[in-house]
């Protein structure tokens, strides 16, 4: 099988990117080099092509209630035109997918999904809807949506030097991209075509991501990097991205998060939304609840923690973690994401340990290739913008 | 897309090159060092030890990934590039010169190929 292209995927070629194939996509792994373009999206701002995620159109006016059972948030409750980080999960509570969801109108709903998920989390969707009598549509609207993200401190100023960004005249008459809030979209129009621009991301930094039509998409990349280049936007790719997340401490499906995993083990139980309840006021029994209800009280088993690396050598997944340096020391964990942090300077990495061993503070070794580093548990994320 | 292989130089396999000097000089290609991407830190043998060709003999490491050093001789290490420890970017904008990463004494070399032959195992 070959790899699925993004509708810009001629813009990154033009562009000299080194491509790689990530969850059945060719996409850009660099640019130039995947360290000036993490600082970049630090310290002014970064322009990603994201068009690889899963965009699911969920609609009808049961849409909210059936989000409110299929997924693990209240979506219903979700106010109009608000984002918000959810999860799907399995009826044992372990994560098929981690999610946003926009509110996109009061009976419309915009599922993004991991690419390497988007598959799996559209027929779970269909499933879930079918036999229930409720009054909903699940579209899959990838194929024909791009999504391009500008992410960084000089983000805002970038999407408003963008040429050819105009109000919608069907949205919100007192809302601009410099009012739009955190977790929030808004439609606009760009030349005249509907594209959806919301506030969020997934780098720590302020940032913008749209949602447009693919075949619009090329105009909007090429018009956002004219935009950027007195405000040193500069194209960041998937390398970029991933040092970018782990600093901010955010979870990676496939790394922190998969189907052995529940979502309070990743430290999200907070997303889990316990206390829904249906139109007659009982708790909502949404797909893993019983599960989650009884994880929700339990000790766990293992604990997501940061780790700081003391010496040079990054922690990578999968790698073990030890109690110690000690050569007799126990496994108490294991490495789900790791590098050395471009903005901090020394390695950092994720990983799973005992309870017992997850105080902020404590000294455990991660065995890097049959050497113990030592490395201290800190508390996520490693790196927080400045406000 | 290969960047230019200098002529004078013989090359591994796992992406190593070494000159004809006496001692040799090491490091390791343009091909694997643009592979790896921004290198952050570069763990070398210490002068005096003896490395065989073909042995894993350090680290190179990316923000991205990470990868061994295989030495291309058999011999003593004379010399390492402690600039590009301190400043392992050199290896990635200067990787046949600034970005050298050790000389050694040889008493043999391990299988090496030509730029041709290197060439047209990395297109």
């Amino acid at each position: 099988m070959t790899d699925l292209r993004s509708p810009l995927h001629d813009e990154h070629v033009a562009l000299g990117a080194a491509l790689t194939a990530f969850a059945g996509w060719q996409m850009p792994l660099r640019y130039t080099s995947d360290l000036a373009e993490h600082t970049a999206v630090r310290t002014a701002a970064g322009l990603f092509d994201l068009s690889h995620m899963g965009e699911i159109e969920v609609a009808g006016p049961d849409a909210g209630a059936f989000l409110d059972r299929a997924l693990v948030g209240d979506l219903s409750g979700l106010r109009r035109l608000g984002a918000r980080y959810t999860m799907i999960v399995q009826p044992d509570g372990g994560v098929i997918d981690d999610l946003v969801v926009y509110r996109t109108g009061d009976t419309a709903y915009l599922v993004v999904a991991n690419a390497s998920n988007h598959d799996v989390v559209l027929a779970e969707l269909r499933e879930r809807a079918g036999g229930t009598g409720l009054d909903v549509q699940v579209e899959d609207r990838s194929a024909a949506t791009a999504l391009v993200a500008v992410q960084g401190p000089r983000a805002l100023a970038v999407v408003e030097a963008l040429d050819g960004l105009t109000a919608d005249p069907a949205g919100p008459a007192d809302v601009t991209p410099a009012t739009l809030r955190y977790y929030a979209c808004l439609p606009m129009r760009f030349d005249d075509a509907p594209v959806l621009v919301a506030r969020t991301g997934y780098t720590g930094e302020d940032g913008f991501e749209f949602f447009v039509a693919a075949d619009r998409a090329p105009a909007l990349w090429r018009a956002l990097l004219a935009a950027g280049a007195e405000h040193g936007l500069v194209p960041a790719g998937l390398s970029a991205r991933d040092s970018l997340r782990l600093e901010a401490g955010m979870p990676l499906y496939g790394n922190e998060l998969d189907r052995t995993t529940t979502p309070h083990d990743a430290g999200l139980g907070r997303v889990v939304r316990l206390d829904k309840v249906d139109a007659d006021g009982a708790p909502m029994h949404f797909v893993g609840r019983d599960a989650l209800a009884a994880r929700a009280v339990s000790a766990p088993a293992r604990v997501l923690v940061g780790l700081q690396g003391l010496g040079r050598r990054a922690a990578r997944h999968g790698y073990d973690v030890l109690a110690s340096t000690a050569p007799d020391a126990p496994v108490v964990g294991t490495v789900t994401s790791g590098a050395p942090s471009p903005t901090l300077g020394y390695p950092v990495a994720m990983a799973y340990v005992t309870p017992e061993m997850s105080a902020e503070g404590a000294e455990l070794a991660v065995d890097v290739r049959g050497r113990r580093e030592p490395v201290r548990v800190v508390p996520l994320p490693f790196y927080r913008r400045p406000r | 897309m290969a960047a230019e292989l200098p002529e004078t130089l013989q090359y591994t396999a796992e992406h190593e090159w070494v000159d004809a000097s006496v001692p040799v000089t090491v490091g390791i290609t343009a091909v694997a060092a643009d592979a790896l991407g921004d290198i952050v830190f570069v763990e070398l043998p210490s002068v005096g030890s003896d490395v065989a060709a073909g042995s894993v003999i350090g680290e190179i490491e990316s923000t991205k990934s990470v990868s061994e050093l295989f030495s291309p001789v058999t011999g003593r290490v004379v010399e390492v590039n402690q600039a590009a420890v301190d400043d392992p970017s050199l290896v990635n904008s200067d990787p046949y010169g600034e970005g050298w990463l050790l000389r050694v004494e040889v008493t043999s070399t391990g299988p090496l190929l030509s730029a041709e032959e290197y060439g047209a195992l990395n297109p």
